[in-house]
């Protein structure tokens, strides 16, 4: 005999059987008018040649080897706003791997947003995103994985195919990009890159969709997520004004157009070495102001990981020829400094003289979302201290249960 | 940052010690004794304030957590299944607490029935990282939230309580 919840459980596996089947019938339509895969790029210009445009920037002399293009592969965490066009783009752009990362079913309240359509209700992000992108452009190989990250399990096999989810089986992937809109999905992806080595580009848009920003992180080398508190590009919007009584966060997708346009550009720069490749760069959609700066690492981040990596490259670093370059990053401070940061409004007396921990300077635009109290501040309360009971961890989660 | 009320009942929730997260092994198990610890001194302190809100227990290896919350208005009580994971990065970012059950009812969640906490809320558990632990999260998350968003969706008809509904 089933349950209530099993049945309803039934009913949902079986909607979603019914959204794959009506899809698969749309995608067959499709299939045939897709194209067979392309073996190699050509740089030839004919109406069948989906490259020609790409391998101009080449004849151009402003790549100088395209083609590279195809031996990359780039995990996609998140794909909602940013990241669904973020791998349509790299898509597009004859990325060779794609690995896409989420939890999420795409629902109609995304229908806001670009890419995703509502005839794929219902289905994971990440299968939708599979389906379209691989009719978009066959040539890409796509590994997807429908789970949220930030859990033990999940975080685990994470990092597995950060390591060996590479164009060649058993290699690392080339570059992570953190597409997500919570603050512990970016620190899981900020733990696992500190703690492998990998370089990865972080992107946000704020939750009043007025402002954003993209952000490489290689490990030792720039600030990591957990050097600093996360970074805002100022709005200037008056906190007063802003209304956030009855919503969590606003969207639109010129915003995150913008966002993930400035990201993959960025890719592009890293991958194909053209360019500058920017370490932070932000939008203001009020003024169109787009900050840029680069932040080293903070020596006394709380990731043990960053600080290794740190030492790592200081290593490297000492070994290598001195560049005549003169670097313009800005040094982080870490004495005790008075700072004029903007605070987040209502902040008390004693939390804001609690704010003076070790704070880089920030080049007009950017700021801190909140301050850090200096080490040995208590901005917290006079509580006391848990005790040492004796009761083993077995006998506290029964007594939990009895009260 | 808080009311009145909010404050002296986080400052009498016992401070946690131990900077550890789920992936560790012996260090968690003693960070887990911590939370169970300050929480069963937070449920006291409420029940013997009259203000008794919820319980909360979690798998044995302390990565998930479930339970009850409730809130009492105009004499009726509506009660509430909360969840939630502690994420890999745990105590340093907090977990996300959901109510699967209000999901769609309410702009003030994100998908899944995850709260929408408040701007004050990041800040004030990043700055008191590894001290605060899931009962302060439940005193300066959870509550305030329940507190706010309960009576605004029973006076909107989206809740009902369980006596009433199908009459
Ligand atoms: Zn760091």
């Amino acid at each position: 005999m089933s349950t209530v919840e099993e049945l309803k459980l039934r009913v949902r596996e079986l909607e979603n059987e019914l959204i794959k089947c009506k899809q698969k019938s749309c995608n067959t339509a499709y299939q045939a008018s897709s194209r067979p895969k392309i073996a190699q790029m050509s740089s030839e210009v004919v109406d069948s040649n989906p490259y020609s445009r790409l391998m101009a920037l080449k004849r151009m002399g402003i790549v100088e080897d395209y083609e590279k293009i195809r031996t990359y592969a780039v995990a996609v965490v998140g794909v909602g706003g940013v990241g669904s066009v973020t791998a349509e783009m790299l898509t597009r752009c004859g990325i060779g791997k794609l690995l896409l990362f989420d939890y999420d079913k795409v629902e109609l309240a995304n229908m806001n947003r670009l890419f995703f359509q509502p005839h794929q209700a219902g289905l994971s992000k990440v299968e939708a995103a599979e389906n379209t992108l691989r009719n978009i452009n066959p040539d890409v190989t796509f590994e997807v994985h429908n789970y949220n990250i930030t859990t033990v399990d999940n975080f685990t096999h994470f990092m597995d195919r950060i390591s060996n989810g590479g164009l060649q089986q058993g290699k690392p992937v080339d570059l992570v990009l953190s597409c997500v809109d919570n603050f512990e999905a970016r620190m899981a992806i900020n733990t696992a890159c500190n703690e492998l080595g990998q370089i990865w580009m972080e992107s946000g848009v704020s939750e009043n969709a007025m402002s954003g920003h993209i952000q490489l992180i290689s490990p030792g080398e720039t600030a990591c997520f957990a050097c600093a508190p996360p970074l805002v590009v100022a709005a200037n919007i008056d906190e007063k004004t802003l209304k956030k009584d009855g919503v969590c966060a606003a969207s639109l997708p010129t915003t995150m157009g913008v966002v993930a346009g400035m990201l993959v550009q960025n890719v592009l720069k890293f991958l194909l070495g053209f360019g500058t490749v920017s370490h932070y760069l932000g939008y203001n959609a009020m003024q169109d102001f787009f900050p840029t700066m680069s932040m080293k690492p903070n020596p006394q981040c709380s990731d043990a990981h960053c600080r290794g990596q740190q030492q790592e490259y200081q290593k490297k670093e000492a070994l290598r020829p001195r560049e005549e370059v003169a670097e313009t990053e800005e040094e982080v401070l870490h004495e005790d400094n008075e700072w004029g940061i903007e605070l987040v409004s209502e902040v008390t007396e004693e939390e804001l003289q609690s704010a003076s921990g070790p704070m880089p300077a920030l080049p007009e635009g950017i700021t801190f979302s909140y301050a850090l109290p200096s080490e040995s501040g208590d901005s917290a309360s006079a509580a006391p201290t848990v005790g040492e009971e004796d009761l083993s961890l077995e006998e506290l989660m029964a007594q939990m249960k009895k009260i | 940052m808080a009311d009145e009320a909010t404050r002296k009942a986080v400052s009498e929730i016992p401070l946690l010690k131990t900077n550890s997260g789920p992936r560790d092994k012996e260090l968690w198990v003693q960070r887990l004794r911590e939370e169970y610890l300050a929480l069963i001194k937070y449920v006291e302190n409420n029940k013997a304030a009259d203000n008794d809100w919820f319980r909360l227990e979690s798998n044995k290896e302390g990565t998930r957590w479930f339970g009850k919350c409730w809130y009492i208005h105009d004499l009726l009580k509506y009660e509430f299944e909360v969840e939630f994971d502690i994420p890999v990065t745990y105590p340093a970012t907090a977990p996300e607490v959901a109510i699967p059950e209000l999901d769609g009812k309410t702009a003030k969640m994100y998908r899944g029935g995850r709260i929408c906490l408040t701007d004050h809320f990041k800040p004030l558990w990043a700055r008191n990282v590894p001290k605060f632990g899931l009962a302060h999260l439940m005193a300066l998350g959870l509550g305030p939230w329940l507190a706010v968003e309960i009576p605004d969706l029973i006076s909107k008809g989206l809740i009902e309580h369980k006596d009433q509904q199908g009459s």
